[in-house]
């Protein structure tokens, strides 16, 4: 019995702290990692609750439910809660979860900035809720926070919203650097770049995108700051500053950012689609080289959010043509995910239908960014629903698409237990159904010309609006659907297999099911 | 943790000191974005503000043959009280030929008030082939309550301007710079009585 003991005692720091101190202070990337997704799953029913509001009111035309002021605040909140709330944290979430496992090392390479990283989050995201009960109500200007609507005409809270984007942008910058330490020290032996797996290779290169555009969001709002409290003209034309100014530099931090929100998810995708087709990713080296060019021309072609602003024609005609050339990396990607399933011995588990819906619906968002990026076609659909529409069919079955499936593909890994196949087809289906009922309408309201971010409308769109919003409704109600399915998975169920998926590659299926609290103690040879 | 976390530490060191390397630097960066901007626009003149004044030490040739029409447009900034118009709401010119319209402004409040006109051209494409010899945007205009004035603007309208460009019209925004006028004063009157004292 005592020698039970005497082991026990010498292997200290092998498991987690007791109670509430174990979140608190852990380093631990697997905690750190659920913190993340549960913290973004949380910003998810908010920041999606917002857009039931905004759904309830468009339901119908006619103002009925709330405020056209308070409307404003609800889509200026609601993007700003999916975008640095929901969809960022929940990638950085996976990385920690996933990257340590991928690579073979025992955590993060920075644990101790990981903890602190993760809890700047709630902070920047209390204040920013808190200003939904400031006088003068939470900004109201769009996420794009356009001066000098959000300098000169914003609320009072704009100032709290941009001490609320310091923090998370702080947070973001952390998180990436400790990744980038993370990828480029702690990789098992043998692990060259070109052997990394795609989902490394993606956060990769996410991380360097994030360090270099989170400070010059940083940057414009501190010029911001400095406009509306220290009486500099930035962004004032009164005192020789320039609004336009503001959307060059918002949007050179917008536009990258737009590929910081996707590639991981890229990655995500390109894991699980060979899973499910038992056949290796085809033309992995073009996936990286691909996913490389994406970053690299997503720095020159900002201006195509501002073709409207008034730009020459040659600076038109530069951006119309950068834009469009990010389709053919893009495509090259698309290809090789058909190429994978080409042949391959199919099965469709609730990962597989995530993954195949982000191929296809993502291919129809980028099919629409195609015409957005035709300039003279931009003027017709600049501000209308049609973006609208644009953006959802890239972000949600992209970006969201793209983290449930992740989150079935590994949940098996994480708890140790399969989740409920049936219940998670469910889930697909409704979402699928609800996410296109919800957005596919918003592209003829876009093209019949109704405008974006008013909370009324002409006669005619109204049979669209209805069905676009029970499709929304639809879609939110499921999502509590898969906080059922995480919950039982994570209570219990069919006990998983190292590696539940028999077409899956890679070193976190080496790992027993659930990883031990130190994922890889001794490096593994990677041949 | 058997592994060799000695090794990594410092290149984990070397890695933040990278990043926050990059860090930095793209944070100047986008404060640089702003002179950037403003170089980037005066060379091509994209934003429509036309430059400062105008001297050539040539005269410049009239062109007879060809005629533009130059509109006026004058508006005011939030909560300007003052009444600002173009006198002449347009004008055909030849490029080439010194050209002097008027503006009118007046003070229609009951206390003295600073005020700064900003300009702006369009289309963009003609900003740098519009010159200004003098214009009342170059300095800020003090009226005194009930005030009135008549502010001359000069300019040419230079011969390269591009063939396809027929119609050149210019805005002028006036804002209150009344706040931002007394803290000058101010600063000048305690910079003076520095100086004397």
């Amino acid at each position: 019995m005592s020698a039970v003991i005497d082991t026990h005692a010498g292997e200290h720091h092998h498991g987690p702290a007791k109670g509430i101190t174990r979140w608190l202070f852990t380093t631990n990337h697997k905690d750190i990692g659920t913190m993340y997704l549960v913290f973004s799953f949380a910003m998810f029913l908010f920041g999606g609750s917002m857009a039931m509001v905004i759904r309830a009111e468009l339901f119908q035309p006619g103002l009925q439910i709330v405020d056209p002021e308070f409307f404003n605040q609800m889509t200026t909140m609601h993007g700003l809660i999916m975008v640095f709330g929901a969809v960022m944290p929940a990638f950085v979430g996976l990385a920690n979860w996933m990257l340590p496992m991928m690579v073979g090392a025992p955590d993060m390479a920075l644990p101790r900035m990981n903890n602190w990283s993760f809890w700047l989050l709630p902070c920047a995201f209390l204040i920013l809720a808190s200003t939904l009960f400031m006088s003068g109500g939470a900004p109201n200007f769009g996420w794009t926070f356009y001066a000098p609507l959000s300098t000169t005409y914003g609320p009072p809270s704009t100032t709290f919203f941009i001490f609320a984007v310091h923090i998370m942008g702080i947070s973001s910058i952390m998180g990436a650097i400790n990744v980038i330490a993370t990828i480029l020290n702690l990789r098992a032996p043998g692990m060259t770049l070109m052997k990394m797996p795609l989902f490394v290779w993606t956060w990769l290169i996410t991380a360097f995108l994030l360090i270099a555009v989170m400070p010059v969001l940083a940057g414009v709002v501190t010029m911001m700051l400095m406009d509306i409290n220290f009486g500099t003209s930035f962004f004032d034309a009164s005192g020789g500053g320039d609004p336009v100014l503001f959307q060059h530099v918002f949007w050179f931090f917008g536009h990258p950012e737009v590929y910081i929100m996707i590639l991981p998810a890229f990655g995500a995708v390109s894991h699980i689609i060979p899973a499910f087709s038992r056949k290796p990713l085809f033309g992995y080296a073009s996936m990286v080289y691909a996913v490389g060019a994406i970053a690299l021309l997503s720095f020159v072609v900002w201006a195509h959010h501002m073709f409207t602003v008034g730009i020459p024609i040659a600076g038109q005609l530069f951006f119309m043509y950068a834009t469009m050339l990010i389709a053919v990396p893009t495509g090259v990607k698309v290809f090789n995910w058909v190429a994978t399933m080409f042949r391959g011995a199919l099965t469709f588990e609730a990962p597989m239908l995530f993954a195949v819906a982000f191929v296809i619906l993502f291919t129809i968002g980028g099919f629409s960014g195609l015409m957005l990026a035709i300039a003279p076609a931009d003027f017709q659909y600049h501000d209308t629903y049609f973006v609208v529409a644009h953006f959802h069919y890239v972000l949600v079955p992209g970006a969201i698409f793209g983290i449930f499936a992740s989150a079935y593909f590994w949940l098996p890994k994480w708890t140790g237990h399969m989740y409920d196949e049936t219940l998670a087809k469910t889930h697909f289906w409704l979402s699928f159904i609800g996410m296109n009922l919800a957005f596919f309408p918003m592209h003829f309201l876009g093209l019949a010309g109704m405008p974006r971010r008013i909370p009324d409308y002409a006669l005619q769109f109204a049979d669209f609006n209805m069905v676009s919003s029970i499709g929304a409704f639809m879609f939110g109600a499921t999502q509590l659907l898969f906080l059922l399915i995480v919950v039982k998975c994570i209570r219990g169920g069919e006990q998983a297999p190292a590696k539940p998926w028999e077409g899956a590659e890679g070193l976190e299926w080496t790992l027993p099911s659930p990883p031990p609290y130190h994922s890889f103690q001794t490096p593994p040879e990677v041949k | 943790m058997t592994g060799s976390p000695q090794p990594s530490t410092r290149s984990n060191a070397r890695v933040i000191a990278w990043c926050l390397a990059g860090v930095v630097g793209m944070f100047g960066f986008g404060f640089a974005l702003v002179p950037l901007y403003e170089v980037f626009c005066d060379i091509t003149g994209i934003n429509g503000k036309t430059g400062g004044r105008y001297e050539s030490s040539v005269p410049l040739e009239r062109d007879e043959s060809r005629i533009v029409e130059v509109q006026f447009l004058a508006q005011n900034g939030p909560d300007m009280p003052w009444v600002f118009k173009p006198v002449t709401r347009s004008i055909e010119v030849h490029p080439g030929e010194p050209t002097t319209v008027v503006f009118y402004a007046e003070n229609p409040t009951a206390k003295a008030m600073v005020g700064q006109a900003v300009p702006s051209l369009a289309p963009a494409e003609g900003t740098l082939y519009f010159h200004k010899t003098e214009c009342f945007c170059f300095n800020q205009q003090t009226l005194q309550a009930g005030e009135t004035v008549q502010m001359p603007l000069v300019f040419i309208v230079d011969k390269a301007l591009p063939e396809h460009i027929h119609k050149l019209t210019l805005s002028y925004t006036l804002y209150d710079q009344s706040v931002m006028g007394e803290v000058s004063r101010i600063k000048q009157a305690i910079t003076t009585t520095n100086r004397n004292g």
